[in-house]
């Protein structure tokens, strides 16, 4: 017997089909390869790469960074990098759950309105989004400095002394960060609660549930993917987010960010930069892939 | 449940408004327990509103809806002892089948034991037993409609509502089902409101059925009532295939139609109006009979069981006080072994018993 192939009546032979695929996949493999997978190939092998004394790179490859990140330095163990990492997870967690917390009536508000309305205000909520960030941030600089109608009035209020400003401050990072993140929450949250099959929640309720067990039933695990881009949308960009902080926190604390940006800038140390960033991108895929997981359980949509 | 008195549902005076639309006006039905009942009208009648204002997801405007004495308006739909199997199914997508049916037991907190041994007997009723571990977009349409029967009886509700349950299924799998669910009627007694806009359907599995036109209800009684002997144009036409023919009273029991001089079994209780004729009431004789109309047949279709024919009535029979119709034909069927041909010149034969004289 021939062991030749034969598909929709021609014969072909494994190296054939091998290109024929290749060429099918070519395209995306090529794209991945360039803006993906070659970037974090090249960030890898920076990540353990040595810093020469003069800020070179020294292409000898151990494992000093990793020890150097969670915290092992020439003077023993300091807790700086990981308070600097927990305060940029807690800072991005809380971002991200008042974003949904927000985001989610507001969705609802705006998947009730009528065909036109939804159409304008799901351009007002975007729009911001189109100015970049800095900007917007400075914004926010002169919403809240001290001749500024808020401050006037939480002057006169007594919250805070005469002529000072509402910033900086923890309230004003997070009034930025939320401005920053919004939009990304609430357009995966609307284009699933538009969809929601409202016949679900009425079962749910027929079905003798009580307001949390038609919420549970009838609405989240309708919304979970919704849900999950939403989470993923706003938290994996506020993890590496310092301009914020920076500009309305008053460059008091510092963020992954912020040292990974000291790496690659005053500290001229680009391995440990590497490294740092390779961290946080790993942190992030954990995250999706917890999200993914808990999603594929949820929302069999 | 209280399963000892019997649970008659009773709608009175049921008004209902959306905006300056009124779909329902005055509905009042008293439908007795174990009774199958059809809610049968085209889209917009308003039947899908009075079941949602039994099931407790519209609120009506005027009205009361009571079972076995007890006003159910006031409950939300969560308490009452009703449950709905929607037009959709509105199937949990992230539950199994055997926790979808479960979802309404788990609701009421009965002990697990009892919600698996009762899942998993309703699961056999309703003939999906092996399909209790798969998710609902797993499953076939015929499947996810057991399933939310099955989710909407394992309560064992006084009444259950059924929205359309069968309008996405084909054709042949819908009287599969209709058989089914005439058989689990019959099991559980249960009262069964079903509403559905397929008059087949609603003959096929009705004790009872009320047919609505414009938020009111426009006649009542059982498949073969609405079926042989409408009350209204409407009815008639909605009901199959009937001629309809305008018609003046001439005395009691004779009336003057555009095709000659009719005798009518009932007295019209107008002086111009309409009588109606179903096709397979009319009989195709080659001579005269006492209530017939000479005419030609023009054209003829084969339907399988039967046979329809367009007869085209030729004029001479009496003196025509009516203005002739556009087109003065009649549809008639005939037994499927009884040819006839295009052009053959036919008496047809009216018995008056089966012309109907419409109130309208």
């Amino acid at each position: 017997m021939k062991s030749t192939l034969v598909i929709d009546g021609k014969p072909t032979n494994r190296l054939r089909l091998w290109l024929s695929g290749l060429g099918l996949v070519g395209a995306g493999l090529l794209w991945l390869s360039c803006f993906l997978i070659g970037p974090l190939l090249a960030l890898s092998l920076l990540a353990f790469a040595s810093r020469g004394d003069y800020g070179d790179i020294i292409w000898q490859f151990n494992l000093e960074n990793v020890w150097r990140m969670v915290g092992f330095g020439t003077f023993g163990w300091v807790p700086d990098n990981l308070l600097i990492i927990g305060r940029s997870v807690v800072l991005a967690t809380i971002t991200t759950s008042l974003c949904l917390a927000l985001g989610f009536p507001l969705a609802f508000w705006i998947a009730d309105r009528d065909r036109r309305w939804r159409v304008l205000l799901i351009a007002i909520v975007m729009v911001p989004a189109c100015v970049n960030l800095v900007i917007r941030t400075y914004a926010w600089q002169l919403i809240l400095g001290n001749h500024a109608p808020p401050a006037v009035f939480a002057q006169w209020a007594g919250f805070i002394p005469a002529d000072a400003a509402l910033y900086p401050g923890q309230a004003a990072v997070y009034l930025g960060m939320i401005s920053a993140m919004l939009p990304f929450a609430v357009l995966p949250l609307y284009t699933s609660v538009e969809r929601l099959d409202w016949s679900v929640v009425e079962a749910a309720r027929d079905l003798y549930g009580g307001p949390w067990r038609t919420f549970r039933h009838g609405i989240l695990a309708q919304v979970t993917p919704g849900l999950i881009a939403a989470t993923i949308l706003t938290l994996i960009p506020s993890l590496g987010m310092f301009v914020v902080s920076d500009l309305l926190g008053g460059a008091k604390y510092m963020l992954v960010g912020n040292l990974i940006q000291q790496q690659f800038g005053a500290a001229a140390d680009w391995p440990f930069g590497a490294m740092l960033g390779l961290g946080l991108v790993v942190a992030s895929l954990v995250s999706l892939l917890i999200l993914l997981r808990w999603g594929s359980r949820e929302g069999r949509i | 449940m209280n399963a000892v008195q019997p649970l008659d549902l009773a709608v009175v005076g049921i008004a209902k408004s959306f905006g300056a639309v009124q779909v329902l006006h005055d509905i009042t039905v008293t439908i007795p327990d174990g009774q199958f009942v059809t809610l049968l009208g085209p889209s917009g009648c308003g039947k899908t509103t009075l079941l949602r204002i039994i099931a407790g997801f519209e609120t009506p405007d005027h009205g009361t809806v009571t079972l076995g004495g007890q006003n159910l308006l006031p409950l939300p739909a969560h308490k009452r002892p009703v449950n709905t199997v929607f037009q959709s199914y509105a199937l949990f997508p992230h539950l199994r089948v055997k926790d979808n049916v479960a979802f309404g037991l788990r609701s009421r907190r009965l002990p697990e034991a009892e919600v698996h041994r009762k899942v998993s007997d309703i699961l056999e009723v309703v003939r999906i037993g092996q399909l209790a571990d798969r998710y609902p977009q797993e499953l076939s349409g015929g499947q996810r409609q057991r399933v939310a029967l099955a989710r909407a009886l394992v309560n064992e509700p006084e009444v259950l509502l059924l929205d359309e349950p069968m309008s996405a299924l084909d054709a042949r799998l819908r009287h599969e089902v209709q058989v089914e669910l005439k058989r689990i009627q019959r099991q559980y007694n249960t009262t069964f409101v079903l509403v559905t806009h397929d008059q087949d359907e609603a003959i096929a599995v009705s004790d009872r059925i009320l047919i609505m036109n414009q938020g009111r209800i426009e006649q009542d009684g059982t498949a073969e009532e609405v079926y042989e002997r409408p009350v209204s144009r409407f009815v008639a036409e909605f009901m199959g295939s009937a001629n309809i023919i305008p018609a003046k009273r001439l005395a009691d029991h004779r009336v003057a139609t555009a095709f000659g001089e009719l005798a009518v079994a009932t007295i019209p209780a107008w002086t111009s109006g309409t009588v109606a004729i179903r096709p397979e009431d009319i009989e195709v004789r080659h001579v005269a009979g006492p209530n017939h109309l000479p005419g030609i047949i023009s054209d003829r279709l084969f339907r399988g069981d039967h046979w329809d024919l367009i007869v085209e009535i030729t004029a001479g029979s009496g003196t025509s006080t009516i203005a002739a119709v556009s087109a003065p034909t009649l549809r008639v069927s005939t037994e499927p072994d009884q040819v006839n041909r295009v052009g053959e010149a036919v008496f047809l034969e009216l018995p008056n018993d089966d012309l109907l004289v419409l109130r309208d």
